[in-house]
């Protein structure tokens, strides 16, 4: 089922080191670009209900950087970076993210924006890209998708709602 | 106990295609280990070694009833991963939730941009 003008944003894990993040918006896909990348506009979301965005630095081209912090509403202050791989206005972004809390973990973010209709999909892919995680995916053999897991979850945990 | 490294958690347990598969007939219902045998088309020795990593986590359970072993799903075992997923989702969804209050203002402003409003 879907409410008008209020997608919900729907989390997949494709592989175990992915996460497969989309979200529909009733934005032409210049306008969904413009908020993810200007800084003063990742400010008003990037913190969610969570606290304030107390920095937003992007310097939107390849190689250049970029820097987040959130601090929550208790006080707890989270910083993300990262730096940018690939850039095609409007259409795709390519880049690392560290959380600061644990920089030895360093994920690659895919972002693309396609528009149908008016509207706009933006898909963002994570991929851990460590060393750690990806050793641990080699040595422990998983191959296999974690999507079909998902589904399996959402049948098997209906029984405990 | 000692446990493989590999199969301590219900992550890792899940992520095996036929430890899905058998998962997913166990969703329907208990099942006498040849039933799974037969569902999976597999030998009863591979299927033995993937129940066990199922029972390690807590995935699934196991009685005896008669001469026959019953198996039957944990489902709670699985909700860490569950949860997280769904933890990870409401936090995107409160940020695009926000970002779509500014699409409506950057809208707006072309719109207005435009000399219509």
């Amino acid at each position: 089922m879907e409410v008008a003008g209020s997608g919900k944003a729907t989390v997949t894990l494709p592989t175990l080191e992915q996460i497969l993040i989309t979200r529909e918006f009733d934005a032409p896909r210049h306008l969904v670009y413009r908020a993810w990348t200007t800084p003063e506009l990742v400010r008003r979301w990037w913190s969610g209900n969570r606290g304030e965005v107390t920095v937003a630095e992007i310097d939107l081209r390849v190689g250049g950087t970029w820097r987040y912090v959130m601090v929550k509403d208790d006080g707890f202050e989270a910083a993300f970076h990262g730096e940018y791989r690939e850039i095609v206005p409007n259409e795709r972004i390519v880049a690392t993210e560290v959380y600061e809390g644990m920089p030895e973990a360093e994920a690659l973010n895919t972002v693309t924006f396609a528009e149908a209709d008016a509207r706009t999909t933006l898909t963002m892919l994570v991929e851990h890209a460590s060393k750690e995680a990806r050793d641990a995916h080699i040595a422990s053999g998983m191959e296999t998708g974690m999507r079909e897991a998902m589904d399996l979850l959402e049948r098997v945990t209906n029984a405990l709602r | 106990m000692a446990r493989a490294a590999t199969t301590t958690d219900a992550f890792n347990a899940v992520a095996e295609l036929r430890r899905r598969q058998i998962l997913d007939l166990l969703a329907s219902g208990e099942r006498p280990v040849g039933d799974l045998v037969r569902g999976l088309g597999m030998s009863q020795p591979l299927v033995s070694k993937h129940l066990r990593v199922l029972r390690e986590v807590g995935a699934v359970e196991v009685r005896d009833e008669g001469r026959r072993r019953m198996y039957r799903l944990n489902a709670r075992a699985l909700k860490p991963i569950h949860d997280w997923v769904r933890g990870y989702e409401r936090f995107w969804s409160e940020r695009f939730d926000r970002m779509e209050a500014v699409l409506e203002d950057l809208k707006r402003e072309e719109e207005g941009g435009g000399g219509g409003g």
